[in-house]
């Protein structure tokens, strides 16, 4: 069975499988912690009426299932004046992406048995692409974004849709520069560099400044409060105001992706992947570990947006480039200078 | 507009403000976590019924006296005094009449239309008998119109409330 399931074509499709299973898993109990956590954060009580079989309450943890069911059947409306195939193309287009750029990340220890080498991520670490290639993929998420508001045709749409790309743009600047920093330190793009450069002691102790500016950039990247410009659900009115049904919960999808992704990469490039100390000697103790570090991260997302109040736009420029670029610039400029006087 | 507030380097510094504020919602996260439902501010109204002041006016009663009749006399009061017109009465002679207890008239139809009637308890205090009283019943619902005129039969077998 185990030699098997150790062939590289069925441990590859194994693997993809899993992934994709446990990422979408986590996206639906992410919906549901985001709106218990809202709730007890807020004194309230939050969905737990929602029950298997009408009698397991479980907690609500059924929402989701609830909610997929509900999006199903609802109605699927595309107004009349919106360009067709882009409005349907759009929620693909968001997201896409944002699930093919965890195929990148290392979750877990690479092994040998019987001379074969096995690694834990879907496409091979040793692929110099790494950081570049989860960048690349990253970057087309806006344009779900954009398409969908532009093929809305409808101007609230489109006001959220200028908002959204102007904001990724200017706030991705600052993450990559922030990025560069741990890339000199590497070495190498290859993310399995990476993380093993961050044995004993990971990233975000060296490059406080660039884990920091990361960290906020993620939140503009994935639309998060208190940056969600593009959304804005609770006062303005956000690129989506014209999807309904499936196609809105596509989009809902792939913001939750984004935000397991991005998670995902802080983990790998500041947090030392799935170092950690005692767990990680055995293969299923860091694929935990990387879990147990994903998983608060993606609390935080929670956490940070019901604490948070949403920022004005010009403030949200002003942040991002009079604070975040140059942050992330004399990071880069340290580490740089750094390394220059190590040899 | 020009604020006159002027924030010092440690609030334009933003994330210590930022933290304090994570370290309030938590607790309020932690406190509810914590907290068993029952004791939450949220009453989950099926399985938990919240407890409503005594003179809460809710679903009307028409009291009857120990022989059980109706202590109605169908005077018309709170019909008059009803300002959303919500009661319908038909009065009725009594024949037989008890010298020892004069009465002449008992309503033959009392009917109220819970989908007029906005529970303002004019009735109550225009009532010489004490016959029609509002009690702290408040799961009314129908689900139809028809539903909720409801007549005298059903208005005798309103719980009175607790106190009473
Ligand atoms: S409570 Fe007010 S509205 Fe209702 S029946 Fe009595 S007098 Fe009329
Ligand atoms: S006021 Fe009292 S006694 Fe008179 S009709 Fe109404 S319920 Fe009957």
């Amino acid at each position: 069975m185990m030699a098997k399931l150790l062939a590289p074509e069925v441990f590859m499709i194994v693997k993809v499988v899993a992934v994709f299973i446990i990422v979408l898993t986590m996206v639906a109990v992410g919906t549901w912690v985001e709106r218990r956590g809202a709730a007890f954060i807020q004194d309230r009580v939050g969905p737990n009426r929602v029950a298997l079989f009408g009698k397991f309450r479980i907690m609500g943890l059924a929402q989701p299932v609830a909610d997929g069911i509900k999006f199903f059947f609802k109605e699927d409306v595309i107004p009349a004046n919106a360009d067709k195939i882009l409005f349907v193309l759009a929620p693909l287009i968001a997201f896409i992406p944002a699930t093919m750029t965890f195929a990148a990340i290392p979750f877990g220890r690479s092994f040998d048995i019987n001379g074969v080498h096995y690694f834990l991520s879907i496409l091979p670490p040793a692929t110099n692409i790494g950081v570049l290639y989860v960048f690349a993929i990253g970057s087309m998420g806006v344009y779900g974004i954009i398409v969908g508001a532009w093929a809305s045709n409808n101007k609230w749409s489109i006001l959220g849709g200028m908002r959204a790309s102007a904001q990724i743009i200017s706030y991705e600047l600052a993450m990559t520069m922030a990025v560069v920093g741990v890339v000199l330190s590497t070495g190498s793009l290859r993310l399995d560099r990476v993380i093993s450069a961050q044995t004993g002691l990971w990233n975000v102790v060296p490059q406080f400044l660039g884990a920091l500016v990361f960290f906020v950039s993620m939140f503009a990247e994935t639309n998060r409060l208190p940056f969600d410009f593009a959304e804005g659900e609770s006062e303005i009115i956000g690129y989506h105001v014209e999807y309904g049904s499936m196609k809105f919960s596509m989009f809902a999808l792939a913001e939750y992706a984004n935000m397991i992704t991005a998670a995902a990469l802080f983990v790998t490039l500041y947090l030392g992947g799935w170092h950690f100390p005692w767990l990680d000697q055995w293969i299923w103790g860091s694929i935990l570990a990387f879990l147990l570090k994903l998983v608060s991260i993606l609390w935080i997302f929670v956490w940070v947006r019901w604490t948070l109040p949403r920022f004005r736009y010009d403030q949200l420029m002003r942040l991002g480039w009079k604070v975040m670029i140059p942050l992330s610039l004399v990071n880069m400029i340290v580490v740089a200078l750094f390394l220059a006087y190590r040899g | 507009m020009k604020k006159e507030v002027k924030l010092s380097f440690w609030d334009r510094l933003y994330l210590p403000a930022i933290l304090v504020g994570m370290g309030i919602t938590i607790k309020h996260f932690f406190k509810n976590l914590f907290t068993p439902p029952s004791k939450r501010y949220t009453v989950e109204f099926p399985e938990r019924k919240k407890d409503v002041p005594e003179w809460y006016r809710g679903l009307h009663r028409l009291n009857t006296r120990d022989d059980g009749s109706v202590k109605c006399v169908a005077c018309y009061c709170c019909a008059t005094a009803c300002p959303a017109d919500a009661i319908f009465i038909e009065a009725e002679d009594i024949d037989d009449l008890d010298e020892s207890y004069p009465r002449e008239k008992r309503p033959k139809q009392f009917i109220i239309d819970l989908h007029r009637c906005i529970f303002c308890g004019f009735c109550q205090e225009a009532c010489p008998e004490d016959a029609i009283v509002l009690t702290n019943e408040y799961e009314i619902t129908q689900l139809s119109r028809d539903e909720g005129l409801i007549t005298m039969e059903e208005l005798i077998k309103t719980p009175k409330k607790k106190m009473d």
